[in-house]
C-alpha cells in the first residue's frame, strides 16, 4: 500500500505539533464542502477549498510542507465563513482549524500591513475610549471636507479603500445608565453586548435593539466595563490580546448575573458563544467561559425564543433576508430571524438564491482581499436584484456595510436593515420614518 | 522536452495562474475521497476544449502521465495519479451549454455538479436521474468516468443508462464526438465505451445527458428494525412481490450512530437497521405499492413504519443517507468503503458474513447501502496512524470481497476499480477477457499515459497493491 501516501521527500520541515488538532482527523476528505465554498466557487482550486485547506494544515503538522507565503496565502484566502461546517456530514469544526492555523501564522497581508493590524487588535480594539478617539477624528475627517481633498490626491488603490468607508454617524450610543428596565411586564434579566464598531457606526441599531428587547419585556443591562469581544483578532491570527479580552468580557457579563447575553452582531456572538473553547487550556477560566457562552444568545435567536408580547404593527415592505454566515453557519440560527420577520404584518420576505452565501464582507477581508471580496458582492447583488425586494435585511454589522457598499456600487436601489431595524419599527408606539 | 519547458508550455496555454507547481499547491490534488495518496507533479486546469486538447497533446510530446481529475470525490482512487505527473483538474469547465426540453436532453461541460444538472431544470419538472451520494459535490465528468450510479439506480439504471453522447480529446489532441444527441448512432457504441473508463482512454470534455420527467407522485418510507436479518430479508421479499421502488436503500446501527453524530437528521439510533423504501410514479400506483411495502415491513417484524410526511421530510432523510459516508469520520480518521454486489436473495447470508468478518478481524465496519441492487457498502473504520491496523483492514476487504464472488455478486456495483479493486479484477475475469479490454484500451491510449496504473492488474504484482509512483527527474523527461 505505498500509495496510501508519496513518500519520497516527504518531511521536507519540521512538525507543527501546535497544528496536529483532533479536527483534521474527522475529516475523511469526502468532497461535500466543495461546491459550498465561495472561493472554491469563485476559483475552482482545491488549494482554495476547505478540503484542501484542512489537507494543507495536516500536511504542515506532519511536516510535509512550511508554513511559507504560498501556504498563508490558502489559509487567509478563506473568508471563515463556515459554509463547509454546514455542508460536512461528519461535523468538523474547519473554523477551528483555520483559525489555529492563523494563529500559528500571525496577521496577514505585507509587513506594514501586519504591523498595523497588530497595533489594532492589540493597541486599539482592547480599548473602547481610543477606538471612539479613532471614529472621531474619522467623522471629523468626512465632514470637514478633508476627505473630498485627500479623494483626489490618493493613489488608486487608497482612494477605492477610503471609498469603502463607511460615513461616520453623528451619534454613538453610550446610554449613560447601564441598566434600561422592561417596558411592560418583566419576563427577562438581559445583558447586552454593545460591541466595539456598532456602537459607533451602528448606534441607531443598538438603540433599536435595546428598545425591542424592553418592550418585550427584557431588563436590558449595558455593563459599563465591557470590551470589544476580540472576534476580529481570533479570525486573523491574534490571540494572546483575544484570550486578555475574552476573560475581561466575561468577568464583566457574569458579574452582571442575568439570564442571557444577547448579542446583535453575528461575528461577535458566534466568537462569544466559543470562548468556552478559546480558553480550554486556561484552568483559572474554563469553566466560567463555558458558563458564559452557554449564556450567549443572538437577540434574534433570543427572541424568538422568548416570543414577542409586544403589539406589531404593520411594515409594508418587501425584504429579503441575507443569512450572516457567523449566525447561519457559526451559530446555526436560521430559522428565528426568518419567523420574525414573517411576524411583522405586512411585510413580505422573499427568499433570495444562495440567501446563506456569504456577501464578501468578512470581517476585514473586504479590506485584505478587496478582488474576491467584489467578486462575491457583485454576485450577491445579482442574487438581491432577481428578488425585486426593497431592503435586504442582515443582523451583522458587516454584511450591512459591505451590502451598502454593494447597492450603491452594483445596484439594485436597495436599503439594508438590521433585523432590529424592521422589529423595532413595528414595534414603536410612534412610527419612525425611513433612514 | 523537459519539466521547465513544459510549464512553460502550459502556462502558455491555460495562463500561470492555472498551472500549479509549488508543493503547497499541488500536494492537495494527492488525494480524493479514497484512503490512496500520490502526489502530482503539476496540476493544469484548463477553461475550455482548445486548451485541454493543447494540454494533453503537450504531455504526450513530454511523455507524462495525465489523470483527469473531476471534484475529486471518487472512493476508489481513480483521480489519484499514481505515477505521478500531470492531473488535468477539470473543475473550470463547469458551464450548462443547452438544455433542451422538449428532446430532454442537457449537453453540459464535465465539471458540472451532478445536482446543478436537476437544479437546472428542477422549475419546468425535470431532473438527471443518476443521484449518487455525492450528488452536491461530484462532477458529471467524474460520474461518466466511473458509470457511477446512486440510490434511484434500482429504477433508473446508471450513468451509461443516460448519457447520449461524450465529447472527447484523444490522446493526440484530436477532439471528437462519441455518439450524438439522439438515443441511436450508427457504428461502434463507442460512447458506451467511454463511459466506465476511468479515464484511461482519453478527457471528456462535452456530456450529453437525458432528462428525466419528474413523477408525480413520490412515497418515501422509512422502515426501522430492531433486528438486521428481518430488515434484509424485508429487501429480499419487497422485490420477490414484484414492487419496484425507485430507492430501496439500508443503513445499519453503526451508521445511523455516524450520521447523528455528524449532521443529525433524526434517525432512530437504538435500532439495528433502517430501510428507505422510495416509491415514485401515479399517485394511484405509489399508495398501493407503498402500503404493500409497508405491510411487507411489518410482517418481517419492523418496530415502526414512517412516511414521509412533506417534501422536508423527505429530503431530511436523503440527506442523512447520503451523507453517510461523510460521517463516518465521526466514528474514525479513516474508513474503507467496499462496493461489492450480491444477488439480493443472499443479502441476509451476506450481512452475517460481513458480521463475522469485523469480529474475526476485530474492525468496526459501518454498513449503508443500495439493498434494493444488492449492492453493498462495508465501510471499515480504522485509524492510518495506528501500525498494523491498515493491514488488518486490507484483509478483511479482500474477506468480504471474496465472500461477494463466494455468493455469486461482483467486487464493484458503481464506485469503479481505480487504484482499490485493480488487484480483485482478476477474481471477476479471465486472462482473455482483461486482454480484451486492455486492446481497447490500447487503441485509444498507445503510450499508456492517460490514468496508468488503473483499473487492470499490474502483472508484477499478481494480487497484490504495490506500486511505487514513479519519480521523474527534473530536466530528464525527453
Amino acid at each position: 500500500m505505498e500509495l496510501l501516501r508519496n513518500k519520497p521527500g516527504d518531511t521536507a520541515t519540521t512538525k507543527v505539533p501546535a497544528l496536529d488538532l483532533p479536527e483534521l482527523y474527522q475529516c475523511v476528505h469526502c468532497g461535500l464542502c466543495l461546491n459550498q465554498c465561495p472561493t472554491y466557487r469563485a476559483l475552482h482550486l482545491e488549494p482554495e477549498s476547505p478540503r484542501g485547506r484542512i489537507h494543507l494544515v495536516k500536511a504542515a503538522a506532519e511536516g510535509r510542507i512550511e508554513l511559507n507565503d504560498r501556504f498563508k496565502e490558502h489559509i487567509y484566502l478563506c473568508l471563515l465563513c463556515r459554509a463547509c461546517e454546514t455542508a460536512c456530514p461528519s461535523g468538523v469544526q474547519y473554523g477551528r482549524i483555520a483559525e489555529t492555523a492563523r494563529e500559528q501564522l500571525g496577521p496577514p497581508g505585507s509587513p506594514f500591513a501586519r504591523a498595523v493590524l497588530n497595533f489594532v487588535f492589540t493597541r486599539l480594539l482592547p480599548y473602547p475610549r481610543r477606538l471612539r478617539f479613532v471614529f472621531t477624528l474619522l467623522r471629523l475627517y468626512q465632514r470637514s471636507g478633508l476627505q473630498r481633498i485627500a479623494r483626489s490626491l490618493l493613489p488608486g488603490k487608497l482612494r477605492e479603500m477610503d471609498s469603502m468607508l463607511p460615513t461616520v454617524p453623528a451619534k454613538f450610543y453610550y446610554p449613560v445608565t447601564s441598566i434600561l428596565p422592561a417596558i411592560g411586564e418583566r419576563r427577562a434579566k438581559v445583558a447586552m453586548l454593545n460591541g466595539c464598531v456598532m456602537p459607533l457606526l451602528f448606534g441607531d441599531v443598538n438603540e433599536a435593539t435595546v428598545r425591542v428587547l424592553r418592550r418585550n419585556g427584557c431588563d436590558v443591562v449595558l455593563p459599563k466595563n465591557q470590551i470589544c469581544c476580540g472576534a476580529l483578532n481570533i479570525h486573523n491570527g491574534e490571540s494572546a490580546a483575544a484570550k486578555q479580552m475574552a476573560r475581561h468580557n466575561i468577568d464583566v457579563f457574569l458579574e452582571a448575573n442575568v439570564d442571557a447575553i444577547v448579542v446583535n452582531s453575528a461575528g461577535c456572538g458566534a466568537a462569544m458563544k466559543e470562548y468556552g473553547y478559546l480558553l480550554r487550556d486556561d484552568l483559572a477560566y474554563r469553566d466560567k467561559a463555558a458558563r458564559f457562552s452557554s449564556l450567549v444568545k443572538d437577540t434574534g435567536e433570543y427572541l424568538a425564543g422568548i416570543g414577542l408580547v409586544a403589539g406589531l404593527r404593520p411594515v409594508e415592505m418587501t425584504v429579503t433576508y441575507q443569512d450572516p454566515c457567523h449566525l447561519a453557519h457559526g451559530q446555526r440560527v436560521r430559522a428565528q430571524p426568518r419567523t420574525l420577520l414573517q411576524s411583522i404584518p405586512g411585510l413580505k420576505l422573499v427568499e433570495m438564491d444562495g440567501a446563506d452565501r456569504c456577501c464578501g464582507s468578512a470581517g476585514i477581508y473586504n479590506l485584505t482581499h478587496a478582488d474576491m471580496s467584489q467578486h462575491l458582492l457583485k454576485e450577491k447583488m445579482q442574487a438581491v436584484t432577481a428578488t425585486h425586494v426593497d431592503a435586504v435585511v442582515a443582523p451583522n454589522p458587516g454584511c450591512m456595510l459591505q451590502l451598502r457598499y454593494g447597492a450603491q456600487r452594483f445596484g439594485p436601489d436597495v436599503k439594508i436593515y438590521h433585523l432590529m431595524d424592521l422589529l423595532d419599527r413595528a414595534c414603536s408606539e410612534t412610527d419612525l420614518t425611513p433612514k | 522536452m523537459n519539466r521547465t519547458d513544459l510549464i512553460r508550455e502550459l502556462r502558455a496555454v491555460v495562463g500561470a495562474q492555472f498551472v500549479l507547481i509549488e508543493k503547497e499547491d499541488v500536494i492537495v490534488y494527492e488525494q480524493d475521497g479514497s484512503i490512496f495518496q500520490v502526489m502530482p507533479e503539476i496540476v493544469v486546469l484548463p477553461g475550455d476544449v482548445e486548451q485541454v486538447s493543447a494540454v494533453v497533446k503537450l504531455a504526450k510530446q513530454a511523455a507524462v502521465p495525465i489523470v483527469p481529475r473531476g471534484s475529486g470525490t471518487g472512493l476508489a482512487g481513480g483521480a489519484v495519479p499514481a505515477e505521478g505527473g500531470i492531473v488535468l483538474s477539470l473543475a473550470r469547465l463547469n458551464r450548462i451549454l443547452k438544455i433542451d426540453l422538449e428532446n430532454r436532453i442537457a449537453i453540459v461541460e464535465p465539471g458540472v455538479i451532478n445536482l446543478d444538472v436537476t437544479k437546472a431544470v428542477a422549475k419546468d419538472g425535470f431532473f438527471y436521474a443518476p443521484d449518487p451520494s455525492s450528488q452536491a459535490a461530484c462532477s458529471i465528468g467524474g460520474n461518466v468516468a466511473n458509470n457511477s450510479g446512486g440510490p434511484h439506480t434500482l429504477a433508473y439504471g446508471v450513468t451509461t443508462n443516460h448519457v447520449l453522447g461524450v465529447e472527447a480529446v484523444l490522446d493526440d489532441g484530436v477532439i471528437v464526438w462519441l455518439g450524438g444527441e439522439v438515443p441511436d448512432t450508427p457504428g461502434y457504441d463507442l460512447c458506451g465505451v467511454f463511459v466506465g473508463s476511468e479515464g484511461t482512454l482519453g478527457v471528456v470534455t462535452k456530456v450529453a445527458v437525458k432528462l428525466m420527467q419528474t413523477r408525480e407522485s413520490v412515497r418515501t418510507l422509512l422502515a426501522i428494525f430492531d433486528e438486521m436479518d428481518n430488515a434484509t430479508q424485508t429487501v429480499v421479499d419487497i422485490t420477490a412481490a414484484g414492487i419496484i421502488p425507485a430507492a430501496l436503500e439500508m443503513m445499519d446501527r453503526t451508521t445511523i450512530e455516524a450520521v447523528e453524530r455528524g449532521a443529525p437528521v433524526g434517525f432512530p439510533r437504538d435500532a439495528e437497521a433502517v430501510l428507505i423504501v422510495e416509491i415514485e410514479g401515479l399517485t394511484e400506483h405509489t399508495d398501493r405499492s407503498a402500503s404493500l411495502a409497508r405491510a411487507i415491513c411489518q410482517r418481517n417484524g419492523a418496530r415502526e413504519v414512517k412516511l414521509a410526511a412533506d417534501e422536508a421530510e423527505r429530503q431530511r432523510l436523503w440527506k442523512g443517507r447520503k451523507g453517510a459516508f461523510g460521517a463516518m469520520g465521526t466514528l474514525a480518521p479513516n474508513y474503507y468503503v467496499q462496493d461489492g454486489v450480491v444477488p439480493r436473495s443472499k443479502l441476509p447470508e451476506m450481512m452475517r458474513r460481513i458480521a463475522a468478518i469485523s469480529k474475526q478481524f476485530n474492525l468496526r465496519i459501518a454498513n449503508v447501502f443500495h439493498a434494493g441492487d444488492g449492492n453493498l457498502h462495508p465501510n471499515i473504520l480504522f485509524d492510518m496512524r495506528a501500525p498494523g491496523e491498515l493491514d488488518r483492514v486490507i484483509e478483511a476487504g479482500a474477506a468480504t470481497l471474496r465472500a461477494c464472488i463466494e455468493l455469486g455478486g461482483s467486487i464493484t456495483g458503481e464506485h469503479g476499480v481505480g487504484l482499490e479493486k485493480k488487484a480483485y479484477i482478476g477474481l471477476l475475469f479471465n486472462e482473455a477477457d482483461l486482454e480484451a479490454m486492455a486492446r481497447v484500451r490500447r487503441v485509444f491510449d498507445p503510450d499508456n499515459r492517460f490514468n496508468p496504473a488503473k483499473l487492470f492488474p499490474t502483472p508484477a504484482s499478481c494480487g497484490e497493491i504495490r506500486l511505487q509512483p514513479a519519480q521523474i527527474p527534473a530536466g530528464l523527461w525527453i
